[in-house]
């Protein structure tokens, strides 16, 4: 597997990451590197292996249905950039 | 089931229709996070950091929720996947802080079902049809957008970010605006039998996005469309019917039908594209690596089966086999709350024809002129039995009952207080029969004679004014019994 710019710039913009095309250019060799290293994987031979989820044995806990949180608007908004009373404001986006 | 047929230039168009609807979980808490999911509260206020997507923060599945989707998915005869998990969807939006959604894409904690409808649900011989449903999985909503109150900005409340949504999927089995719409009211009966959503269109509980396309009878598929978020049946309908009439002009027309996304406006009753950039759907999927897959084991499933309540199609046949009517048993089991209210009167020792026949004449008459629903009926099965208890007893005739109902929908008195302080009982006293009797016929010597001659259709009239002059509160087999030994 390999990518070529037009597919780097596509992510980019798929990812709002804005770069420019010398930084797309360098993108593509340095993604092609990761992928041929991760693709050494494929010399082993995992016929009949179920996939891994997790690496120690673990099973997914789940919680009961109460509330237990919540109520911590100050907190939750302590970082927006613009907080407009009780909501964040964001530049306007209408479809 | 129907024979729905576009008429267009070049002959008859056939209507493929497939419906993904989102329905809200019912549950106190969201779906990864312990905020609460209550409707109407102040902005923001029922997030946690997790709903907010502050870095660092893990989500922990609500079993509840899972509980539910899985006895959804029993209700339909849904195959249950005992192996499931969360996959992210990814994409930017302002509603939607952690840029991606939690859903299920490849495993689905519900796959294939079927749910069988008919064109109408009161009507015992309407013919049904089995619309397939090809999955429900689990997701996150997002957040609400408000687009109004600032000059450049729009609002984010995050206070629905994270609520649990079930989407279910049909297949493309729907032929017809009128299937769409049968197939919508009885999954929403469904969900509400089971607990499992409210229904509640107008709060946005539940919604649906349609897709829509036509194609010559027997043809080849055509291209389809998606009408996103409609929130009513009859705009679902109507939506229906535009886009598939806008897809044949379009077609007929030389032009080609283009698979995208588009918008209901109820106002113009059309659908508008949403001209959305052609990679948005480019979600990069992929198994979100916060969570493990869900293993649902024998214990969690038999729960589930086991506390399925009956369901209505079951509930009618039993209606049916209880004596009434299948026209009574169906309308009584259309709806969930019908059938409760219904039960709830037998619970309270009404018997069940007497009991049905009130609520489907006398109940549904008056909520239908004070136009309100069953839920905000002034009277409950509790009051309501009273009163049918005062006819079974003989303590009231039925025309009585009639008036005595009235006064309670008015001042919420009951039944019993009713009739002891206007004095509306029922009278047995045979002597004070007797003596209108008597009065009666020496008033009417000539309808007498003319009884007595062969007239037999005149007993009524005696008895109607028997009745009157006893003021409705007589009780009329004693009237009958009297006036039969007196007119000989």
């Amino acid at each position: 597997m390999s990518v070529d710019k037009d597919t780097v710039n596509k992510i980019a913009r798929l990812s709002r990451i804005a770069i420019s095309d010398a930084e797309a250019d360098k993108m593509v060799g340095e993604l092609n590197g990761i992928l041929a290293w991760v693709e050494q994987l494929g010399e082993v031979d995992v016929t009949g292996v179920e996939p891994m989820t997790a690496v120690i044995p673990n099973k997914l806990r789940l919680r009961d249905d109460v509330v237990t949180d919540g109520d911590v608007r100050d907190k939750v908004l302590a970082n927006a950039p613009a907080r407009e009373g009780s909501f964040f404001g964001v530049p306007k986006v209408i479809e | 089931m129907s024979e729905y047929r576009i008429q267009g230039n070049t002959g008859e168009w056939e209507v493929v229709i497939g419906l993904e609807v989102h329905a809200q979980i019912t549950s106190e808490s969201k779906l990864f996070s312990g905020s609460s999911t209550g409707f109407g509260a102040e902005p923001n206020s029922h997030v946690s950091l997790v709903d907010a997507a502050m870095p660092g923060m893990l989500p922990v599945p609500n079993r509840e929720c899972l509980r539910q989707a899985v006895r959804t998915g029993m209700a339909i005869n849904a195959q249950i996947n005992r192996w499931s998990r969360f996959d992210r969807k990814n994409y930017f939006y302002a509603d939607l802080p952690q840029g991606y959604q939690i859903s299920q894409l490849y495993h689905p904690i519900v796959g294939e079902g079927a749910i069988e409808v008919t064109l109408n649900e009161k009507d015992p011989d309407s013919p049904t049809k089995k619309i397939g449903i090809e999955r429900i999985h689990v997701e996150q909503d997002a957040g609400k957008l408000m687009h109004d109150q600032h000059p450049t900005m729009s609002f984010v409340d995050l206070n629905r970010s994270g609520v649990a949504l079930m989407e279910i999927v049909s297949r493309p089995d729907i032929s017809s605006p009128q299937e769409a719409g049968a197939y919508l009211k009885k999954l929403r009966s469904i969900l509400r039998y089971v607990g499992s959503c409210d229904g509640n269109m107008e709060q946005g509980s539940m919604r649906a996005d349609v897709n829509v396309s036509v194609r010559k009878p027997g043809g080849e598929l055509g291209t389809r469309t998606e009408t996103k978020n409609v929130n009513s049946i009859r705009f679902m309908m109507q939506a229906i019917e535009y886009e598939a009439q806008r897809q044949v002009d379009l077609i007929e027309s030389g032009g080609a039908v283009v698979q995208e996304t588009r918008l209901f406006d109820p106002n113009k009753m059309e659908t508008r594209s949403m001209r959305s950039k052609e990679d948005a759907h480019d979600y990069r999927y992929f198994p979100d690596p916060d969570l493990l897959p869900v293993e649902l084991d024998d214990a969690f499933l038999e729960e589930c089966r086991a506390s399925l309540p009956e369901l209505p199609d079951a509930k009618r046949a039993r209606y049916e086999a209880l004596g009434l009517t299948a026209y009574n048993a169906a309308v009584l089991t259309a709806e969930a709350e019908t059938a409760f209210w219904f039960e709830d009167l037998l619970a309270e020792g009404v018997d069940a024809k007497q009991a049905s026949n009130w609520l489907m004449s006398e109940l549904f008459g008056a909520l239908n002129k004070l136009g309100k629903t069953l839920d905000e009926s002034p009277v409950n099965p509790k009051q309501a039995a009273e009163l049918l208890g005062l006819v079974a007893d003989g303590t009231i005739s039925g025309s009585i009952a009639k008036q005595v109902f009235e006064i309670m929908l008015e001042t919420g008195q009951g039944a019993s207080a009713i009739v002891e302080e206007k004095g509306l009982k029922q009278t047995n006293d045979t002597g004070a029969i007797e003596a209108e009797i008597a009065k009666i016929m020496a008033a009417n010597e000539d309808k007498v004679a003319e009884y007595r001659s062969g007239k037999d259709k005149l007993f009524g009239f005696f008895v109607g004014q028997t009745m009157k002059a006893m003021q409705g509160k007589a009780n009329p087999q004693i009237i009958n019994d009297l006036l039969k030994k007196a007119l000989g």
